[in-house]
């Protein structure tokens, strides 16, 4: 064997393990160049002491272990690289497609449930265009409870754990059914109403849906992380489902229409609200079992956004100082500037859960830094308009939760800029940045469930 | 030697800092190097060491820089922080503790 082609050998041989190194989920591209800096290394010491290179690779490749064994080590170092193989594959004892069928099962027996529990309150005749307000209120409670049962049954929760869950579903049935809203005259709902119906899902979702999602983990930064990635993903999910849902019903309208029906009850009454509930369930499944036909979608979005929102909100910024105009201070406004700030956190909280904490800072870091600045300047200036409303108008149950949101959300997003800012000047990690949005998520259960609770009581359900 | 799992597992945090205190290093070298001290005793899986390294960066107590080696090719170097220093102090007096406590007995039920 000549001495060149012995040498092709080696690199051919080094690029097979190279490859299979690759297939590994938990190793990434970077521990794949490390550990074959290493194995090269090996190599070399071994040759120069006189092994042929075939022979000294393969001692090298011995001495770096079993890569089962070290995929498994990398997995527990990174679980952030593989946390749906972790989450679908909890102990792995039963037969894989005896498992999968009967998740299937379970979960169109929930997503049934779900969709036929919105109209049960129907058989009492409460109806969706009579009694929306009643709706409106227990919209989650209808939904909620299975996507947690779902998640109580997938994480083999024990019973003397689960059964504290139904605490929330209960306490919430009570506060939003027996509390005595006061509309104003000529309206349905009144304002604390439709706050509380607004704020229960948030409610319900960071607690009950998140601890039965997390079974024992919520209390670890890391196990929240995973949970806000579920989130993420299950909103583009249920996104798409949503336009399939739309695209079916407009075809089933379009075809009774054409043989001279017009079935609309039939798409208000059942397709649209019992899609809209079972979607639910059959998204977080999809998320949990396909999660890595998706997985980059909220990533891409986020940096496909995170570029387009800054550009929004400068032009914004330099036209409201060019022209000197005011902001206008209505409902409709305040809502819109905490979406606005509950967006821009969204982005950052999806990109920094996305992102390989280990990664070098680039230019993207730089542009979500002038994004978090630009919110906040934005922000400062309705909050301003705000409160010189609210020391002017006095307090309305909307103006102080349009308010404590837009505090909640402005300490986040500051704290966060201070955080991005130390991270690119090299003086702090990216895992602090990390571990403060992780830690700033039981604030926002807390404010949804004092409106919700104390809402309507503090300004006499009006 | 076979030290066996746990005292391997045990052992590698305050090696690996106690070696990259002796300078910044990366990890073909930390393995040499952990050959050379133990003479030979002390016997890694190659592979295992680079998850040790990692958790160490996750937790702040070593810092990692891409940095190329003497043939050209990229190569990861990791050195010590202060908070590394300080939790290698700590793991020190740690094994000192159980080094001087095994010494003792081990002393009185020896004929020497």
């Amino acid at each position: 064997m000549t001495p060149g082609s012995a040498h092709a050998s080696l690199e051919e041989q080094i690029g097979q393990w190279r490859a299979y190194l690759r297939r590994r989920r938990a190793i990434t591209g970077p521990d794949v160049e490390e550990l074959e800096a290493h194995l090269r290394d090996q190599v070399g010491v071994l040759t120069q002491s006189g092994l042929a290179e075939d022979e000294a690779f393969l001692i090298a490749v011995k001495r770096m272990g079993s890569l089962d064994a070290l995929s498994r080590e990398f997995a527990r170092e990174h679980s952030e690289r593989l946390w749906k193989q972790l989450v679908i594959a909890p102990d792995g004892d039963a037969a894989p497609g005896a498992a999968a069928r009967n998740e299937t099962l379970v979960v169109f027996a929930l997503a049934t449930a779900a969709a036929l529990a919105i109209k049960v309150p129907a058989l009492f005749g409460l109806t969706l265009e009579g009694d929306e307000a009643f709706y409106a209120r227990n919209a989650s409670l209808f939904v909620l409870p299975f996507l947690t049962a779902y998640f109580v049954w997938k994480r083999r929760m024990d019973p003397r754990q689960w059964v504290w869950l139904a605490v929330p579903f209960l306490a919430a049935a009570a506060v939003v059914n027996t509390y005595p809203f006061r509309p104003e005259p000529r309206q349905t709902v009144s304002h604390t109403e439709v706050l509380s119906a607004l704020h229960l899902p948030i409610a319900l979702w960071l607690v009950a849906v998140a601890i039965a999602y997390l079974r024992g983990r919520w209390r670890d930064g890391a196990g929240r992380m995973d949970f806000v990635r579920f989130s993420g993903e299950l909103f583009i999910y249920y996104a798409l489902i949503a336009l399939g849902g739309g695209v079916l019903t407009a075809f089933t309208m379009m075809m009774f229409g054409a043989i001279g029906l017009t079935p609309e009850w039939l798409a208000q009454d059942w397709l649209v609200p019992c899609g809209a509930a079972g979607a639910v369930i059959v998204g977080s499944w999809l998320v949990e079992a396909k999660q890595s036909v998706i997985e980059n979608m909220a990533p891409v979005l986020t940096r496909l956004f995170t570029p387009l929102f800054t550009v929004v909100l400068l032009v914004f910024l330099a036209t409201m100082a060019w022209t000197g105009r005011p902001i206008d201070i209505k409902r409709e406004v305040l809502i819109s500037f905490d979406l606005l700030l509950a967006v821009v956190v969204g982005l950052v909280l999806f990109s920094v859960s996305a992102r390989d904490p280990d990664a070098p800072r680039n230019l993207f870091d730089g542009l979500q830094l002038l994004l978090i600045v630009s919110a906040l300047v934005v922000d400062t200036v309705a909050l301003a308009a705000i409160a010189s409303r609210i020391s002017e108008f006095g307090f309305t149950p909307n103006r102080v939760a349009a308010l404590g949101e837009n505090l909640i959300l402005l300490v986040n997003l500051a704290w966060t800029a201070w955080l991005y800012a130390s991270y690119l000047r090299r003086r702090g990690s990216f895992r602090a940045l990390e571990a403060w949005q992780t830690a700033y998520l039981p604030v926002y259960a807390i404010w949804a469930a004092v409106v919700v609770v104390l809402f309507p009581p503090l300004f006499g359900y009006m | 030697m076979d030290l066996g799992k746990d005292l391997v597992a045990a052992s590698a945090t305050p090696l690996v800092l106690a070696i990259l205190a002796e300078g910044e290093s990366y990890g073909y070298a930390i393995i040499k190097r952990v050959g050379e001290l133990s003479h030979g005793h002390v016997q890694w899986t190659d592979g295992m060491l680079y998850p040790v390294l990692h958790r160490l960066e996750r937790n702040g107590l070593v810092a990692a820089k891409w940095g190329s080696s003497e043939s050209g090719r990229r190569r990861k170097y990791y050195r010590l922080t202060k908070e590394g220093r300080a939790q290698l102090e700590a793991e020190r007096k740690r094994w000192q503790v159980v080094d001087a406590t095994l010494h003792r007995v081990w002393m009185k039920g020896s004929p020497a």
